[in-house]
């Protein structure tokens, strides 16, 4: 049996629009049998992991605690991956944006000011920015492939974390505990209703989604970044920059982590600690693939791998699954999405016949 | 044994699995395939090796299993890359999640548990050499693999006509299309050899490096293999040097962490990652060398029309 692909005179509308909803269902199925095979009831194991956590207000929330960041950097690797620029250090750029934000609360803990989270949470955009800088610059400069240096310097940035919260930043009244101060009231992102834990993050993620869609779809520069993505020839010629577009798609994606690091640490953790994300950065990529890297798609795609990570909660508490299981269903999602997305490109045939030789 | 041997035979330890799984990542590279899931078929061949010595008692038995799940999980990449032609990256980068995922599960059962160690082969006579005879000939089992495949590998690539096939693919598949060579069926094998060479990578972390199981222990070695393929400009015999390198990186600041010097652990800790990207970027920077040695086609996905 040979698979044969035969290209589309154009992308078809509706296999995009249905490639990442069978995706999901073929992750669904696959899930399905994973659970049988671990002896669960896989209908009582998909409720509890996927239909559970909207069943109740307080979970409504949860799920917008683990959207926000999730949604935040998948918008800004929408916009890098459009254009060919494979930023994955995300994870690293929202330490970093988390570190940097933190400087105020933690080094001057007694300031009480309302100028104090507007400061950090720009810090953070900043931090993260400069920290994506970084690959951005050796990339542009020396022609250093992306890809290994920004996933590198997330090591580098959790290694570095880690000293500051067991060296210098640590709380001299924290028992010995590798945490900061706990940050003052002025310096938490303050939740929006009194029913749950959301917090203004979930806020900044759309508007900063809707920005993103409003600028790839209106305006110059997104055109630029989709001429540049297609065919960087073509946008030479056009006179688009490819060395600018590096910088700039690379540097959005790094303040957008960034901004979801020091919301995740002043919005939910209230101090700094070793661990701040539970790998968010990671999974942002398959957000951004699941929306299909376009930014309102990236905010259905955030909310569903919130989800994931939310049930996996539920799973662990109520099934006694082991939480390992939300990432092999994060892993099987990004393979189906891609698998799924050349339905979109290519008409897929499958023939029983032997290859017809060539004349 | 004296210290100075002692930390020499650490050195050959670190910089087997990086090696390994470099030159496997070499050959996919050569055929212009780019697999950035080295990571995830790395952790997967770890965590199934310690699983297989685990489970039949046999640390032998392990590396089989280790090479097999390796293999296996490339498979997965060549499918979708290969036949029905999805993004390279994309691809490479979801089988490393994935993989990360799949280890941490079936690895839970395996935390904590002792592991068994593949012992080391001493070749009667040789490894009785002053000096260089336990360096050399009292290793373990994998880092003669590692040689053989290094060398095997080089001269396979410049010195036999399958290579230079396999090397024709990754720099043009439609010409090699034309002239009638099967460009998928190569790079379905290329990509099988570097599954099971990462495979054995990983095996030797949880069966000779550090024989137990723990979540992530591959630590971005996989990713410091592809790092060591640009650094190697695709050259066997550079891989070798740049793995030997790293190995000694890793080894240096251990010993520095041990000896103290002032220096936070963490900063040490994150030499390696370092020396990565101050290596690529040396490498990269000259444009030339890039230019000739990169296969002109990695990374692209080849539809070939009837």
């Amino acid at each position: 049996m040979r698979i044969e692909l035969e290209k589309r005179a154009r992308p078809s509308q509706l296999h995009s629009l249905l490639s990442p909803i069978i995706a999901l269902l073929l992750t669904l199925v696959t899930g399905a049998i994973l659970f049988a095979a671990l002896g669960q009831d896989p209908v009582r194991a998909l409720y509890v992991l996927f239909i559970g956590p909207l069943t109740e207000v307080w979970s409504l929330h949860e799920l917008a605690v683990k959207s926000a960041p999730l949604i935040m950097i998948g918008v800004g690797l929408s916009v890098c991956y459009r254009c060919n620029n494979w930023n994955i250090g995300a994870e690293g750029q929202l330490v970093a944006g988390a570190i940097t934000g933190s400087i105020i609360p933690v080094l001057f803990n007694d300031w009480h000011s309302p100028l104090v989270l507007p400061l950090m949470l720009v810090m953070g955009m900043v931090g993260g920015a400069l920290y994506a800088a970084i690959p951005a610059f050796l990339k542009a400069q020396t022609n250093t492939n992306e890809i290994l240096t920004s996933l590198m310097l997330v090591y580098v940035a959790e290694l570095f974390l880690d000293w500051l919260v067991r060296g210098p930043w640590r709380d001299p009244q924290g028992f010995n505990f590798p945490v900061t101060k706990q940050f003052q009231p002025e310096g938490i992102l303050p939740e929006l209703l009194d029913s749950g834990r959301a917090n203004l993050g979930i806020v900044f993620a759309i508007l900063a989604a809707l920005a993103v869609w409003f600028m790839m779809r209106f305006t110059l520069k997104g055109f630029e970044i989709k001429v540049l993505g297609a065919s960087e020839r073509a946008g030479r010629f056009a006179g688009f920059s490819r060395k600018g577009m590096i910088w700039f798609s690379m540097m959005l994606s790094g303040a957008l982590a960034g901004l979801a690091g020091i919301c995740e640490v002043s919005g939910v953790i209230n101090k700094l600690q070793p661990e701040i994300s539970p790998g968010y950065g990671f999974t942002a990529i398959i957000v951004a693939f699941l929306g299909r890297l376009n930014p309102l798609g990236v905010i259905v795609a955030g909310l569903v791998l919130g989800l994931t990570y939310l049930g996996g909660e539920g799973a662990q508490i109520e099934l006694g699954l082991s939480d390992k299981v939300v990432r092999v269903f994060q892993g099987m999602l990004l393979f189906f999405v891609l698998a799924c997305d050349t339905l979109a490109i290519y008409r897929v045939r499958l023939s029983l016949a032997p290859a017809a030789k060539e004349a | 044994m004296g210290i100075f041997e002692s930390i020499l035979l650490t050195i050959a330890t670190a910089a087997t699995p990086l090696l390994i799984a470099a030159i496997g990542e070499l050959v996919v590279e050569r055929s212009g395939v780019l697999n950035l899931g080295v990571e995830g078929m790395m952790v997967m061949g770890a965590v199934c090796g310690f699983a297989g010595a685990s489970l039949s008692g046999s640390p032998w038995i392990g590396l089989v299993a280790g090479v097999a799940a390796g293999a296996v999980f490339s498979q997965l990449f060549a499918v979708l890359t290969l036949s029905i032609a999805t993004n390279q990256v994309a691809t490479g980068l979801s089988l490393t999640l994935l993989g990360l995922g799949l280890s941490g599960m079936i690895g839970e059962p395996f935390v904590g548990e002792a592991g068994s160690k593949l012992p080391n082969l001493f070749i009667p006579g040789l490894s009785e050499l002053p000096l260089v005879g336990r360096l050399i000939f009292g290793q373990d089992p994998i880092f003669y693999l590692s040689v053989i495949l290094t060398v095997g590998t080089a001269w396979f690539l410049f010195r036999t006509r399958t290579g230079l096939t396999l090397r024709s693919i990754g720099d043009n598949p439609a010409s090699a299309h034309t002239l009638g060579i099967p460009v998928i069926r190569y790079r379905y094998l290329a990509v099988l050899f570097g599954g099971a060479c990462a495979g054995l990578a990983g095996a030797h972390l949880s069966l000779v490096y550090t024989p137990q199981w723990v979540e992530n222990m591959t630590a971005g070695r996989g990713w410091i293999a592809l790092a060591l393929v640009v650094f190697a400009s695709w050259r066997p015999a550079r891989v070798a040097a740049g793995a030997y390198l790293f190995g000694g990186v890793t080894i240096g600041q251990i010993h520095a962490q041990a000896l103290g010097f002032g220096i936070p652990s963490q900063f040490l800790s994150a030499l390696p990652y370092l020396a990565t990207v101050v290596v690529l970027v040396m490498m990269s920077r000259n444009k030339r060398l890039m230019m000739v040695n990169t296969p002109a086609s990695l990374g692209r996905p080849f539809v070939p029309d009837r």
